[in-house]
C-alpha cells in the first residue's frame, strides 16, 4: 500500500469523530487569513458554496468557471431534491438512518467516517439554504415539504418542484456574488483551468486559459480546490451538460493525484430514450417521478398495442414483482439493470424497443384525483373529473419535467405513459481524498462530484446535492485549516517562478500541438466513437473480454486522435473547437483507466456489474473478502498505472447482501 | 433510428470578435429530422463546416434542457424562437417545415456585446446580482428551517420569480434593451420571503442603480419581455419592483 494513502480519519466513536475533530483542527487567525489565497476551480454547488464561505471567513479567494457565469454550472440542472435527516415527517428518520442508507445504497464501498459526517451536516444545509431565501416546497401550514427517493423508506428529500438544483445553486451563487461585490472573491468566468502548478511537491497555483481572448494566465494560490464536477460525458451521451468534462481532475491526476474508483459510474434508470444518431445528450426524468409513476412493460413480447390499450392484467410491473418491499423505489443500479434485462429479453416498448413505461395514470386518478375530489366534497367523481383534478397536483409537483418530456418527444405524459431507458448520469469515482478532502497532492483538494468520497459503488438519489453543499459549506472551511495553519509564513509566490513558466509552456505546447495536426476528423467525431466503446464495453454490464477489447480500441483511438484530429480556428480567440479537442483528448485517457479499473475489480458491486460475477437471480455478487477496498490509481506514464488500495473497515455497520426484496 | 429528410436554409450571423463587423451568411442543412433540437441542427451544420474546412459557428449552450440559461439565439426576430415558454435548446425541428428559411442572430443590446458569432457577454447580469441580489447571511448563521414558516401562497410566488434562468431574452426582446424583468424577478423573490425583509429597500435601490450603470435601457411597459421569457416570468414582478423602488426611494 502506498504511504500516500492515509485517510486521516479521526479517532473515537463514529458519531463523535466530526464534532471532536472540528473543534480541535488548527485555526488560522483573521489577520493571517487575509494573506492566504485560495483558488477555487468550479462554481457548482461544491465550488460556489466553498468560495463564498471561505471568503466570508476572510480568505482571499479566486474562483473559476468555464461557463459565462458561475450560475450556469451543471448543478443548475439537478431536478428532484436534496436529502437531509431532519425527521420533519416524524417517520423515524435520523442521522444514523441516513448514514446507514447511504452506505448500504453504495453497496458497502464507501468510507464510514465520511458518510456519517455527511449525514450529520445534512440538516444544517437545509437551514442555510432556507436562510438564503431558497424557495423550497411548502405545505399549507408554511412548513417544509418532503418526498421520497430510491433506496429509502422514509421521506427526507427536500425539493423545489423539479428544479431543486437550480434553486440551491442560485442560493450558493448569490452568496458567492455577494462576496464578489464585497471584493473578497475575484471571479474568472469563461476561464478553463488547464494545469496544476506544483512547487516543492505542493499545489501552488493553476494555469488557466481565458476562453474569450485565448490567452493563458498564471494564478498563484496557497491551496487549490478542484470542484469541477463529474466525468459522465466520457460516454458521449449522458444526462450531464455538454461542457461537463474531466480535464481539471485529469491534469491533477497526471501530476500525481490518485484517482479513486474510476469505473464506478451511475446509470440512471429514468431518462428519455435515444431517438436518433443526431442525439447530443440525454435528458433525465427525475427519480422523484418514481414516487408517483409505476414502471411496467407488456407481459407479451413485442406487443404492438398502444400503452393505454393494454389492460391492467397484461402489464408486468416488474420492479413491484421482483422487489415487493421497495417496489418502484429500489436504488438506481438495480432499477437500471432490471430495465435492461426486460428489454434484452424482448419486452421493450416504443420504436426502438429500448424503453419501458413510466406510468402516472393510476396515481393521478387514485392518489391525487380522489384526494382532491374528497377535499372539494365531490361525490362519485367521474374518471375525467379525477384526471383533471389529479393533473393539477401532478403539475405542481413535476410540471417542468412533464413539459420537458413533451417538448422532446412530442407526446403528452399526462395522457400516455412516458417511455424511459437508463442513461449515464453520475460518476461516483473521482480524485481520491482523505478525510480533509485533500488529494494525494499536498494543498490540492477535491470537492463535490469531482472526488470519489461518499457514495461507494452507487449513489442514492438526492445525495449529490447534499454532498456538494456539505463539502463546500461545512467541511472544507474547517479542514482546510489543518493545512493552511502551516502555510501562514508562505508569502505569495510571484508567477514568474520557473514552475509557473514551465507549466504555462507545457499548456501552450499542447495547444499548438493540437492545432498543428491539421487532420481530417472533428473532435466531436472522436468523442462519439469513444462514447460508443465505453457504453458498449464499460457501461451497464462489463466482462473481461469486452474490457480488454475496449482498452486496445481506446489506445488505437488515442493514436488516431493525435495524428488526425482537425481543429479549425486559432489559439488567440474564442474557439470552442479547440476547447472541445482538449477535453476529448483527456476523456480518451480517462476511458482507458476506467476500463483498467473495471477489469481489475473481479466482483460486481453497485453500478459496477461484471457479468462473470452474479447471483442466480441476476443480482450483483459482491466479493467482500477480496475487494473491500477503494482502488486508488497512481499515474505512472502513458497507459501505465499502479493500483493502491485503501482498505474499507466497517465498525458500525453489519455488512450484508443488499436486500430490497 | 430515424434520419430526417427536411432541408433547412439558415441565415446566420457571423462575427469574428467584438472589434470586427459581422454579417449574415447563408447555409443549407440537409437531413434534418423533426426529433432534432434546434441546437442539434447546428451541431450537424458545424460538422459539415468542419469537413469543408470552414470554421464552425460559435454559439453558447450547456445543459440543453432549458435550465442553465446559456443558450441564446434570436430566431426569426424572436429570442428563443417561435414557441412560448421554451429556450432555444428545447426548441425542436418539428416546429419548422421542410424548406424553411430561418434567420439566426445573437442577442442585441449595448450591455451585451458580441464576443463571436452568436455568443454575447452577459456578465452585466452577474454584476447586478452582486450589487444586491442576495440575503446577507454567512454560512453557519442559520436557524432551523422550519422556524420561519412561509405561507404556501407566498412561497409559490417566490418560487415562480426565482425560476428566472438569467438568459437575457427579456433584454433581447425589448426595444429599449431594458433588464427590468430580470431584476424584478430577483427583487420579487426576496421581497416575498421573510428572509429577504432586512435588506429589502437597499436591494431594490442598489440593483436598479447597477442596472442603469450597465447601460440597460429604461422600461416603457411594452411587455415584450414577459411575452418572450422562456420561464414565463410575469409582468407582476415589474409592478412589484416599481413599488419596492418607489417605497425605498421615499424612505431613504
Ligand atoms: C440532470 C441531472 C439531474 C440531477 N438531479 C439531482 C438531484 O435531484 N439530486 C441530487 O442530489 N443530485 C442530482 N444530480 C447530480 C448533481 O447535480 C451533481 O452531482 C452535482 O450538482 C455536481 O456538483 P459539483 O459542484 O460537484 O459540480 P458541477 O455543478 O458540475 O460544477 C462544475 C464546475 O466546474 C467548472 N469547471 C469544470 N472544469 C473546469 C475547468 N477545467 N476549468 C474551470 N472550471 C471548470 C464548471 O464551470 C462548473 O462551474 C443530477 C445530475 C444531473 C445530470
Ligand atoms: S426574466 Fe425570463 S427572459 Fe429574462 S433572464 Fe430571466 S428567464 Fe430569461
Ligand atoms: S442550453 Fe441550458 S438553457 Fe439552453
Amino acid at each position: 500500500m502506498s504511504d500516500k494513502l492515509i485517510s486521516k480519519t479521526p479517532e473515537g466513536p463514529l458519531s463523535e469523530k466530526w464534532t471532536k475533530y472540528r473543534s480541535t483542527v488548527p485555526l488560522v487567525n483573521p489577520a493571517n487569513k487575509r494573506n492566504l489565497e485560495i483558488i477555487v476551480v468550479g462554481t457548482g454547488l461544491a465550488g460556489a458554496s466553498a468560495a463564498a464561505t471561505l471568503a466570508e471567513m476572510g480568505y482571499a479567494v479566486k474562483a473559476f468557471c468555464f461557463q459565462d457565469s458561475p450560475r450556469r454550472a451543471h448543478s443548475i440542472a439537478a431536478q428532484g431534491g436534496i436529502n437531509a435527516a431532519k425527521n420533519y415527517q416524524n417517520d423515524g428518520d435520523s442521522t444514523y438512518r441516513l448514514f446507514y442508507d447511504t452506505i448500504k445504497g453504495g453497496d458497502y464501498r464507501a468510507r464510514e467516517s465520511n458518510v456519517h459526517r455527511l449525514a450529520e451536516n445534512s440538516a444544517n444545509i437545509i437551514d442555510q439554504c432556507v436562510a438564503q431565501g431558497v424557495p423550497f416546497a411548502r405545505d399549507y401550514g408554511g412548513m417544509l415539504k418532503n418526498r421520497s427517493f430510491g433506496g429509502t423508506q422514509v421521506k427526507r428529500t427536500f425539493y423545489a418542484a423539479g428544479q431543486t438544483g437550480q434553486q440551491l445553486l442560485l442560493g450558493a451563487y448569490s452568496a458567492l456574488e455577494r462576496q464578489v461585490g464585497l471584493g473578497n472573491v475575484k471571479m474568472y468566468s469563461r476561464h478553463e483551468m488547464l494545469e496544476v502548478v506544483m512547487i516543492d511537491g505542493k499545489a501552488r497555483g493553476i494555469i488557466a486559459r481565458n476562453l474569450v481572448t485565448g490567452e493563458t494566465e498564471r494564478h498563484f494560490g496557497h491551496a487549490v480546490l478542484l470542484c469541477t464536477g463529474g466525468y459522465g460525458n466520457v460516454f458521449y451521451l449522458s444526462t450531464n451538460a455538454m461542457g461537463s468534462n474531466v480535464t481539471a481532475i485529469w491534469k491533477a491526476h497526471r501530476q500525481g493525484a490518485f484517482f479513486g474508483n474510476p469505473c464506478f459510474t451511475q446509470i440512471h434508470p429514468t431518462c428519455i430514450p435515444v431517438s436518433g444518431d443526431h442525439q447530443s445528450k440525454l435528458t433525465l426524468m427525475s427519480e422523484s417521478l418514481r414516487n408517483d409513476g409505476r414502471i411496467w412493460v407488456p407481459k407479451k413480447k413485442d406487443d404492438p398495442r398502444a400503452a393505454n390499450d393494454i389492460p391492467e392484467d397484461e402489464r408486468d410491473y416488474y420492479l413491484e414483482r421482483r422487489y415487493p418491499a421497495f417496489g418502484n423505489l429500489v436504488p438506481r443500479d438495480i432499477a437500471s439493470r432490471a430495465a435492461k434485462e426486460r428489454c434484452d429479453a424482448g419486452y421493450g416498448v416504443g420504436a426502438t424497443k429500448q424503453a419501458v413505461y413510466l406510468d402516472f395514470r393510476s396515481n393521478l386518478i387514485n392518489k391525487y384525483g380522489r384526494a382532491e375530489a374528497s377535499k372539494l366534497g365531490i361525490e362519485n367523481p367521474t374518471i375525467e373529473q379525477l384526471v383533471a383534478l389529479g393533473k393539477e397536483v401532478v403539475k405542481e409537483e413535476y410540471g417542468n419535467l412533464f413539459d420537458m418530456y413533451k417538448q422532446i418527444t412530442g407526446e403528452d405524459p399526462y395522457e400516455v405513459p412516458m417511455r424511459i431507458y437508463p442513461a449515464v448520469h453520475y460518476t461516483m469515482g473521482g480524485l481520491w481524498v482523505d478525510y480533509n478532502l485533500m488529494t494525494t497532492i499536498p494543498g490540492l483538494y477535491a470537492l463535490g462530484e469531482a472526488n470519489f468520497s461518499d457514495h461507494g459503488a452507487n449513489r442514492l438519489g438526492a445525495s449529490a446535492l447534499m454532498q456538494g453543499l456539505s463539502d463546500g459549506y461545512f467541511v472544507i472551511p474547517y479542514t482546510i485549516g489543518a493545512y493552511l495553519s502551516g502555510e501562514i509564513k508562505t508569502k505569495s509566490i510571484p508567477t514568474d517562478h520557473p514552475a509557473f513558466v514551465e507549466a504555462e509552456k507545457s499548456v501552450k505546447d499542447r495547444i499548438n500541438k493540437l492545432l498543428s495536426i491539421k487532420g481530417t476528423q472533428s473532435p466531436e467525431s472522436f468523442h462519439k466513437r469513444l462514447g460508443k466503446i465505453m457504453w458498449e464495453k464499460c457501461g451497464m454490464a462489463r466482462n473481461e473480454k469486452g474490457l480488454k477489447e475496449a482498452i486496445s480500441e481506446i489506445q488505437a483511438l488515442k493514436k488516431e486522435f493525435w495524428s488526425d484530429v482537425r481543429i479549425l480556428g486559432d489559439a488567440d480567440g474564442f474557439n470552442p473547437e479547440l476547447d472541445k479537442a482538449g477535453r476529448v483528448a483527456d476523456f480518451i485517457e480517462l476511458g482507458e483507466l476506467m476500463c483498467v479499473d473495471a477489469l481489475s475489480r473481479n466482483e460486481s458491486c453497485g453500478g459496477h456489474f461484471r457479468e462473470e460475477y452474479q447471483e442466480d437471480g441476476g443480482e450483483a455478487k459482491r466479493d467482500d473478502e477480496n475487494f473491500m477496498f477503494v482502488s486508488a490509481w497512481e499515474f505512472k506514464g502513458e497507459s501505465q498505472w499502479e493500483l493502491n488500495k485503501e482498505p474499507l473497515v466497517y465498525e458500525n455497520i453489519k455488512i450484508a447482501q443488499r436486500n430490497y426484496k | 433510428m430515424s434520419h430526417g429528410n427536411m432541408t433547412i436554409n439558415l441565415k446566420v450571423w457571423r462575427q469574428k470578435n467584438s472589434r470586427t463587423a459581422g454579417n449574415l451568411e447563408t447555409y443549407e442543412v440537409k437531413g434534418v429530422s423533426e426529433d432534432m433540437s434546434f441546437l442539434e441542427m447546428f451541431d450537424v451544420l458545424n460538422e459539415q463546416l468542419v469537413s469543408e474546412g470552414k470554421e464552425p459557428i460559435a454559439f453558447d449552450h450547456d445543459c440543453r434542457e432549458g435550465i442553465c440559461g446559456m443558450c441564446s439565439m434570436y430566431i426569426n426576430g424572436r429570442p428563443h424562437g417561435p414557441l412560448q415558454g421554451v429556450t432555444t435548446c428545447q426548441l425542436h425541428m418539428r416546429s419548422f417545415k421542410d424548406g424553411d428559411t430561418i434567420v439566426v442572430e445573437p442577442w442585441r443590446a449595448t450591455a451585451f456585446p458580441v464576443i463571436k458569432d452568436l455568443v454575447v457577454d452577459r456578465s452585466a447580469f452577474d454584476r447586478i446580482i452582486a450589487s444586491g441580489g442576495f440575503v446577507s447571511v454567512n454560512t453557519g448563521n442559520a436557524q432551523d428551517g422550519n422556524s420561519i414558516p412561509v405561507p404556501k401562497n407566498e412561497a409559490d410566488k417566490a418560487f415562480s420569480a426565482a425560476a428566472c434562468i438569467g438568459c437575457g431574452a427579456c433584454v433581447a426582446a425589448c426595444k429599449n434593451a431594458s433588464a427590468m424583468l430580470f431584476v424584478s424577478a430577483k427583487v420579487s423573490q426576496l421581497a416575498l420571503l421573510p428572509q429577504g425583509q432586512a435588506e429589502r429597500q437597499d436591494r431594490a435601490l442598489n440593483m436598479v442603480a447597477q442596472m442603469d450603470t450597465e447601460g440597460f435601457g429604461s422600461c416603457t411597459n411594452t411587455g415584450a419581455c414577459a411575452a418572450e421569457c422562456p420561464k414565463e416570468i410575469s409582468l407582476e414582478n415589474i409592478a412589484r419592483l416599481n413599488r419596492e423602488y418607489l417605497g425605498a426611494s421615499l424612505t431613504k
